[in-house]
């Protein structure tokens, strides 16, 4: 057991900081600098960058387009990007379809979507929550019947991520209505172009648009968009989500952003000194930095089991709970630093808007995030089910 | 000892909910956060001139009903139930509050105009590097004649775009986070070098960075009392907040329990599931809490003021954390839908969580309180 890099991993870490420096899209930088909403283009800008050097899907076998990384190579790649700042590309193709399609999927599906994913060619969306089912995912009631070689879809998802801008989502659908709950469902490819979709924005506090609501009124999906067997689909769906969640710790983000409020309390003063010298403040930064070293070693310990051909199982909830603990408290010191600049709101309105915030740029979205935040208990499993898994597959209950 | 309120109070209070109920649901309040303006006129109008509420608070030589503290606390909590964006804290409670501490010409004058509706205010105290320190103030009032110069830059000035005068911290002498030499003015809103760059606010205010730049104002509109007034009357700002939050910490509460019993998952309403009724119970106590430290905070305010200010902190740090728990609770419990534009219960998250650090955080009023009371 051993902390140190070698010297091929140090090397390795360099190759990674050389390519961040010049390929990291500079417009995306600034957009970043500003506060600005960032485009589909913008996201696909540095997804394209990473696709082009073969480093989009570093967890993917190499067969499908993986990198064929160490677990530490994987780790200084993703300490690396969050360090530079680098934004974190949409999870839905990457790390959520596209496990599902290698592991579950057709050849033919494999050779169709998998590198239309990896190139950023297809944005997807999850067709998983509806108004009904949330937490009680199992319940969901969007029908899929068959007729001939194609299913027809009704029903309503919510919570789409980003489907504003999606070519293609991924949908659980009722196959069986008289079978046992997780035992009717299907998991369909759906073109998110296809007659009868409707997708409708919904606004978050912050005042963002991220998530939708989705409709399917009599939606053709060819039967031969549907990954695994019929009424199987809630197989997919459990795979992808225990991979989900250890994703969702999102450590070396947090710990860029430990470090960033680090650089922000040693320069913003309160009185004639740094608001870091404040005790309370002090204390909170602190105790943050232990919180996330010890999720960080939690995912070590995840990362280096899943190496060794374990897992990921129920223990992914502890890095979903702690992780998204975090990011929400990284939020509450953020507004705390704002002080008075945490009540200004100012909407970024995109590209040609010239309406400045008022006070320090870091301050301008501290509410918004904070608010934003709130999400992270919920979504993927609110921590409240997490600790069910917990209670129930780990200890037994 | 008597704890309960007076059959006036109490009128107080029904005529002023009756009254929200009536023109402030959730829907209406959208529009006019809406409107240009940010408000309606005409809510504040019928506060004042129809409904006569303004002058509670107010002593009788002024048109007022003697009433103080605890009307304002009273009327604060009704406000914060529909989340209120009427401009009671700062016109009536801290530009009311500070024009009858100090008494004489200024309030014989303006106090009338206040409970006539004729005159709002805004308190403009906070500067861009001052963070919760009063006395923080680089904003200068420089003697010039019989009267001063104006000079500075106010930060994140609620319902300033709103007001018809400003109630300005400035400094007349001395280095800044000197606590001698700071003194408050009453000054018209339009005067001659005064600029706004006019905002809204997360929670749904308006305000604006007011700009002073050669801001001409008689000796007439000091009023005196130095950094010990502006404390005490940034102390009933603080207690008022306070009776807001407990308004509010009651409709997150009341919301998460309706809720819950309506949603149903895994077959059930999920109010059924004890790991949320917990989280509910957890609220309760909070909300108690809150409405404990604000009716605490109403009675302590005519204490002296080394009293005064200790009792006010443990109020408002306590407040500070209560508030937040039942409102991240309220979110939690009600999943997705709460951090969405559609329901009330975000509305009321937005606004609660400004008052966790308006007029000072939890840390602040704790360090302020063993400052005061703790041997060092």
């Amino acid at each position: 057991m051993d902390l140190e890099f070698s010297p091929e991993e140090i090397a390795f870490r360099e190759e990674v900081r050389t390519f961040i420096a010049e390929n990291y899209p500079a417009q995306l930088r600034g957009k970043q600098d500003e506060g600005d909403e960032l485009t589909k283009e913008d996201f696909l800008s540095w997804h394209r960058a990473l696709h082009k050097k073969g480093w989009v899907a570093p967890a993917w076998p190499v067969e499908y387009g993986g990198t064929g990384w160490t677990i530490t190579q994987r780790y200084i790649f993703s300490e690396e990007t969050a360090r530079a700042d680098c934004i974190r590309l949409m999870p839905f193709g990457l790390t959520m379809v596209g496990p599902v399609i290698y592991t579950f999927g057709t050849p033919e599906q494999k050779a169709h979507f998998l590198p239309r994913i990896l190139s950023g060619e297809d944005w997807w969306c999850q067709g998983y929550s509806e108004p009904g089912s949330g937490s009680d995912l199992a319940s969901l009631r969007t029908k899929a019947e068959r007729d001939g070689a194609h299913y027809v879809v009704n029903g309503q998802k919510t919570w789409t991520t980003m489907a504003q801008h999606a070519d293609w989502g991924f949908f659980l659908v009722r196959t069986d209505p008289d079978a046992k709950m997780q035992e009717g469902i299907s998991f369909l490819l759906i073109d998110m172009k296809s007659p009868g979709i409707e997708v409708r924005p919904i606004i978050t506090l912050g005042g963002e648009h991220e998530v939708n609501e989705v409709f399917l009124d009599n939606v053709k999906v060819p039967v031969d968009q549907r990954v695994y067997e019929e009424n199987k689909g809630w197989t997919c769906a459990k795979f992808l989500l225990a991979h989900e969640r250890v994703g969702i710790a999102g450590v070396a983000s947090s710990k860029r952003g430990v470090e960033r409020i680090r650089s922000i309390a040693a320069t913003e003063l309160e009185g004639d000194k740094p608001l870091l010298a404040n005790p309370f403040f002090r204390r909170k930064v602190a105790e943050l930095e232990m919180d996330l070293a010890a999720l960080e070693f939690t995912e070590l310990r995840t990362l280096s089991g899943m190496a060794a051909g374990h897992g990921p199982g129920p223990e992914s909830s502890v890095l979903k709970i702690k992780g998204s603990e975090i990011q929400q408290r990284l939020t509450e010191l953020t507004l705390e630093m704002a002080g008075h600049y945490g009540a200004p709101y100012f909407r970024s309105f995109g590209e040609g808007d010239n309406q400045h915030a008022v006070g320090p740029a870091w301050a301008n979205k501290a509410a918004p995030t904070y608010y934003n935040a709130r999400k992270t208990t919920i979504y993927g499993g609110s921590n409240e089910i997490q600790r069910n898994i917990i209670a129930k597959m780990v200890l037994g209950l | 000892m008597d704890l309960s309120y007076t059959e006036t109070q109490d009128m107080l209070r029904d005529t002023l909910a009756r009254f929200l109920n009536d023109t402030y649901d959730f829907e209406t309040r959208k529009k006019m956060l809406a409107r240009p303006e940010g408000r309606d006129p005409g809510i504040w109008k019928a506060i004042s001139t129809e409904l006569g509420l303004t002058c509670a608070p107010f002593a009788e030589e002024y048109g007022g009903m003697g009433g103080g503290h605890l009307e304002n606390a009273i009327m604060m909590e009704e406000l914060g139930k529909v989340i209120a964006i009427e401009p009671w804290l700062q016109t009536v409670v801290i530009g009311g509050g500070a024009l009858s501490a100090v008494g004489g010409a200024l309030a014989a004058e303006v106090i009338p105009q206040i409970i006539a509706g004729d005159c709002t205010i805004a308190f403009a105290y906070a500067e861009p590097q001052g963070r919760y320190d009063l006395a923080d103030i680089g904003t200068s009032a420089k003697a010039d004649g019989s009267g001063y110069v104006l000079n500075g830059h106010k930060a994140a000035v609620y319902a300033a775009p709103w007001a018809t005068h400003l109630l300005v911290t400035a400094r007349t002498g001395g280095s800044r986070r000197e606590r001698a030499g700071v003194e408050l003015f009453l000054v018209d809103a339009k005067a001659a070098g005064i600029t706004m760059r006019d905002y809204a606010t997360v929670d749904g205010f308006r305000a604006a960075e007011v700009y002073f730049e050669n801001v001409a104002i008689p000796g007439e509109a000091l009023l005196p009392g130095g950094i010990e007034l502006i404390e005490q009357v940034v102390d009933q700002a603080t207690v008022a907040v306070c009776a807001e939050g407990n308004g509010i910490a009651r409709k997150l509460l009341d919301g998460t329990v309706e809720y819950t019993k309506q949603r149903k998952q895994f077959g059930q309403p999920i109010g059924k599931f004890q790991a949320l009724q917990h989280r509910m119970a957890d609220m309760l106590v909070d909300a108690e809490q809150i409405a404990s430290m604000a009716l605490m905070g109403a009675i302590k305010l005519d204490l002296p003021a080394a009293q005064r200010k200790a009792a006010v902190s443990q109020v408002k740090a306590k407040v500070s954390r209560s508030i937040k728990a039942v409102g991240q609770n309220a979110i939690q419990t009600h999943g997705g839908i709460g951090i969405t534009m559609e329901l009330a219960i975000g509305h009321y998250f937005k606004r609660s969580t400004m008052i966790e650090n308006q007029f000072g955080p939890a840390d602040w009023h704790l360090e302020r309180y063993e400052a005061l009371t703790l041997p060092a």
